[in-house]
């Protein structure tokens, strides 16, 4: 593996995601336990929530935004399949996204009565269900090759060419995986948020939980790509990284589990992030070399050198911006307790 | 080619419902800091109040700018992806660039909003002037790459293949400055007059209410000069285009024939089946002297151009005199605002002033919705300049109606809540208790 231009940028935008998943994740699975408060203190855990996202859900989201605008400077090919292909997915993903924001934000500000309150948290808990779900789905279409692998001819039908390709059980599978995911994140990070009061321990209990569903929806992906995903099964079992990946996920999951149950939430917070983004990226390497599998390679879906760089310098200029800005956000807001 | 059309429409919906949250994002910081920083020289409240209340208008508008902004740039991949992959490469660096600028915005908003009461005063003033100025510099980027759509450089064409790309002579278009330099005051114009105007509806009621007043001069002082010298950068944006878009300039003028001392067209309905502009204000050597400042230069006019290359015409040249007329009117308020500022006249006790200064209020946004239909629908049947035709960019997808009356439902369903919010938490006398949102009260 020689590191090109190409390659370094392909990286980059994987760490983009990575901090997409682990930040936004968190607030997608946010809308979730919003979603199902239960109990007496359903109102003190929606606050605590709605707290937690408040100054920091706009940020967090850019990296999505920063995902795309790379995916389409420096791989113009991969992205405008990618479009053409998964044009209802992702349509529906955008519904979601503009609800979920515009409804957090109604809620905030709206007025102090109860029934549009109500509202707006329902349409907020639903899109942060939904989106999440659609997300996975498409990431488990490129995964599959199904995307980069269907070509537009006459005879294909609407079905076949813009449904078929998504709309699978692995892509499903794939979709409630990010869900299970994106919930456990915010349970374990909600459990350091809630220091001192009793909803660290209700967020206690829901973190295991999610780690639960995990756990069983990984496994159905797994028996489901027998079928259905030949490619990314043979590369997840058998590719030169298959064996320690699954090594280091193992340990994360187990040790965020072991950190949950003995009480050690901030230990909790690290492994949690760190299983998940092991799995993010036992994706990325299964897929390599491939942008697209089946045959569109990072090389060849690369524009020009001259842009690549350029995008590079471009990159190295925002994080000097962007790297002490984050930390002053996540400073001012999430350490205060810490100290 | 009724996909086509829904595409394009959809593109426009978005766009135009966009830009007014994002121009909102440009112009709402600037005056929130002023307010704010008002508040910390003199220390009177009534300042504070005002900075509390307009951010609280900008965290609500800057997050549908945000969730619009964001179905846009997927729509640019899921309407046009032929566009994309030709266009990625090249015109990808200022979006890039621009996508630093929104995490900057989006920080330091979450920063200043949230952070009344946890960083010093400094740090707090300090984060809405970064605000303000990533707003700034976020629209700056976008309008690059539309400058560059307009006016495509940075690439050598060889057999329908683009070599040689240069995506840094790519942002410096003949049309970047320009358009930039429009667009900027644009958004601090329309910003301050539509502010400037809501507080005039309640002086009209109020006359003595110094809550009102105090927004009043702030919003004034950011929009007047603004809109006064908006005139003049239209200026220099229309004779880049008369000499980079000869086309479009002849459908703005409604401009049929090709002459020289060509006359300027003011109304009218330019009809493309008879080939003239009806109806309208005639005034000779006008338009040689205002695109090339010559009386004489000879002006194309549509019929230099074959048919198929011509832009939608009517439209173009009735939303070019919907923002000339709109924006000449604002620039006359501005100077007489400006004009007894400096004589220090109190324009409070001048009720016609006073109600122009209304009547203007929504005049920024029309004229920026004009603006940029003058600019895209100009660009046709081009999405690339020369380049690119619109029609063999649009995506293969069929049934494109569904998401295009889909994002319109939801888009005029979010204006009106947006509205609605918007009244309870600007235009209602302040309530003691209601100074920050909920978590923030919460904390
Ligand atoms: C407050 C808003 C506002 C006001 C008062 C004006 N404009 Fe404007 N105009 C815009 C807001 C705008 C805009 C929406 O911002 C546009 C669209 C694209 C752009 O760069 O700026 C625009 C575009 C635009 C274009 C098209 C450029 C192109 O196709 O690239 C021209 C020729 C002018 N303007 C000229 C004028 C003139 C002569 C004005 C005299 C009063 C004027 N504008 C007032
Ligand atoms: C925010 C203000 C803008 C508004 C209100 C606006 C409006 C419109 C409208 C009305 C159309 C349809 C034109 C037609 O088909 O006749 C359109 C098309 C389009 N716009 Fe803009 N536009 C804006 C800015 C931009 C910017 C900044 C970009 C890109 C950087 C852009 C990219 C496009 C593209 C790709 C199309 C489709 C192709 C085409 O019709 O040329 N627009 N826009
Ligand atoms: C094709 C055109 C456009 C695309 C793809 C686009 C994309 C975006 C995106 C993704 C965001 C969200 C950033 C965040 O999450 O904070 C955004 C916000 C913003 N956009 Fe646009 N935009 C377009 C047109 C424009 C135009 C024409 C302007 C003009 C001046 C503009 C100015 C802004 C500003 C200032 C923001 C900051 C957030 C706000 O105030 O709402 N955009 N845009």
């Amino acid at each position: 593996m020689t590191i090109t231009a190409a390659l370094l940028i392909a990286g980059i935008m994987m760490v983009a995601l990575n901090a997409y998943v682990l930040l936004a994740g968190a607030d997608f699975g946010g809308g979730v336990w919003d979603f199902l408060a239960r109990g007496p203190r359903r109102k003190e855990q929606r606050d605590l929530i709605s707290h937690a996202l408040a100054p920091i859900w706009e940020a967090n989201h850019v990296w999505l935004i920063l995902v795309i605008v790379m995916l389409f400077t420096c791989f113009p090919t991969a992205f405008s399949t990618i479009a053409i292909m998964l044009h209802i997915p992702l349509t529906l993903m955008l519904l979601g996204i503009v609800l979920r924001g515009s409804a957090f934000i109604f809620r905030s500000y709206g007025s102090d009565q109860d029934a549009p309150q109500q509202r707006w948290g329902r349409v907020f808990a639903i899109a942060s269900i939904v989106t999440p779900v659609l997300l996975g789905m498409c990431v488990g279409a490129v995964a599959t090759g199904a995307v980069g692998g269907t070509t537009l001819t006459a005879s294909g039908s609407f079905a076949d060419h813009f449904v078929k390709p998504w709309l699978t059980l692995f892509g499903v599978g794939v979709g409630l995986l990010a869900l299970a995911l994106f919930s456990f994140l915010a349970a374990v990070y909600l459990t350091v948020e809630a220091h001192g009061t009793e909803l660290q321990e209700e967020f206690r209990q829901r973190a295991l939980w999610a780690a639960g569903a995990v756990f069983v929806i990984a496994f159905g992906v797994l028996a489901v790509s027998w079928s259905e995903a030949p490619m990314v099964r043979e590369m997840l079992m058998t590719g030169p990284w298959a064996l320690p990946f699954q090594i280091v996920t193992g340990f994360a999951a187990i040790a965020a589990i072991a950190a949950l149950w003995t009480h050690h939430y901030r230990l909790a917070r690290i492994a949690a992030a760190a299983q998940v983004s092991f799995i993010l990226w036992g994706w990325a390497a299964a897929q390599y070399p491939y942008v697209l599998p089946p045959s569109l390679t990072i090389g060849a879906a690369a524009a020009p050198e001259r842009t690549l760089v350029l995008v590079l310098w471009a990159l190295a200029l925002g994080a000097c911006v962007l790297f002490p800005s984050l930390y002053y956000l996540f400073r001012v807001f999430k350490m205060r307790r810490e100290s | 080619m009724r996909d086509l059309l829904a595409a394009r429409s959809q593109m426009g919906v978005s766009l135009a419902f966009h830009i007014i949250f994002a121009v909102v994002g440009i112009g709402m910081p600037a005056l929130m800091v002023i307010a704010e920083h008002r508040w910390r020289r003199t220390g009177d409240a009534g300042y504070l109040e005002l900075a509390k209340r307009w951010s609280k208008g900008t965290a609500i508008l800057f997050a549908v700018g945000a969730v619009s902004g964001t179905v846009l740039s997927f729509e640019l991949g899921l309407l046009w992806p032929d566009f994309m992959r030709v266009a990625g490469p090249i015109v990808g660096m200022p979006f890039s660039l621009e996508g630093f600028a929104f995490f900057t915005e989006a920080i330091f908003l979450g920063i200043y909003l949230y952070g009344w009461d946890r960083i010093s005063p400094r740090a707090h003033v300090l984060a809405g002037v970064v605000v303000a100025a990533s707003g700034a510099v976020s629209g700056i980027f976008v309008v690059i790459a539309n400058a560059w759509m307009n006016t495509p450089r940075g690439f050598t064409l060889v057999d329908g293949k683009f070599t040689n790309i240069d995506p840094l002579a790519a942002m410096m278009t003949p049309a970047a400055f320009p358009q930039t330099l429009h667009m900027t005051l644009a958004a601090y114009a329309a910003t301050g007059f539509a502010v400037a105007g809501i507080h005039a509806v309640m002086l009209l009621r109020d006359p003595r209410n110094a809550f009102h007043r105090r927004a009043l001069t702030i919003a004034l002082l950011i929009g007047a000069p603004a809109a006064l010298i908006q005139p003049l950068s239209g200026d220099i944006e229309a004779r880049y285009v008369a000499q980079q878009q000869p086309a479009k300039l002849a459908a703005m003028e409604g401009h049929f024939h090709t002459m020289r001392g060509a006359p300027l067209s003011v109304g009218g309905f330019a009809s493309e089946d008879e080939q003239r502009t009806k109806y309208a204000i005639e005034i000779p050597h006008g338009l040689s002297l205002l695109a090339f400042h010559e009386l004489d230069a000879e002006v194309k006019g549509l019929d230099a151009f074959p048919r198929d290359e011509w832009p939608p015409v009517a439209i173009v040249h009735l939303a070019f005199d919907t923002m000339v007329g709109l924006g000449s009117l604002m620039a006359l308020v501005s100077a007489v605002v400006l004009f007894m500022f400096w004589r220090k006249r109190d324009i409070i006790k001048e009720r016609w002033v006073m109600i122009a200064v209304v009547l203007c209020a929504p005049m920024g946004f029309l004229c920026i919705e004009a603006g940029w239909v003058v600019t895209e629908v100009g660009r046709q049947p081009w999405v690339i300049y020369g380049i690119l035709r619109t029609a063999d960019a649009v995506t293969p997808m069929p049934g494109l109606i569904v998401p295009f009356l889909t994002f319109t439902a939801l888009y005029c369903f979010l204006g009106v809540i947006v509205a609605l919010l918007l009244y309870q938490h600007v235009l209602r006398s302040p309530r003691e208790d209601e100074t920050l949102p909920r978590q923030a009260r919460a904390a």
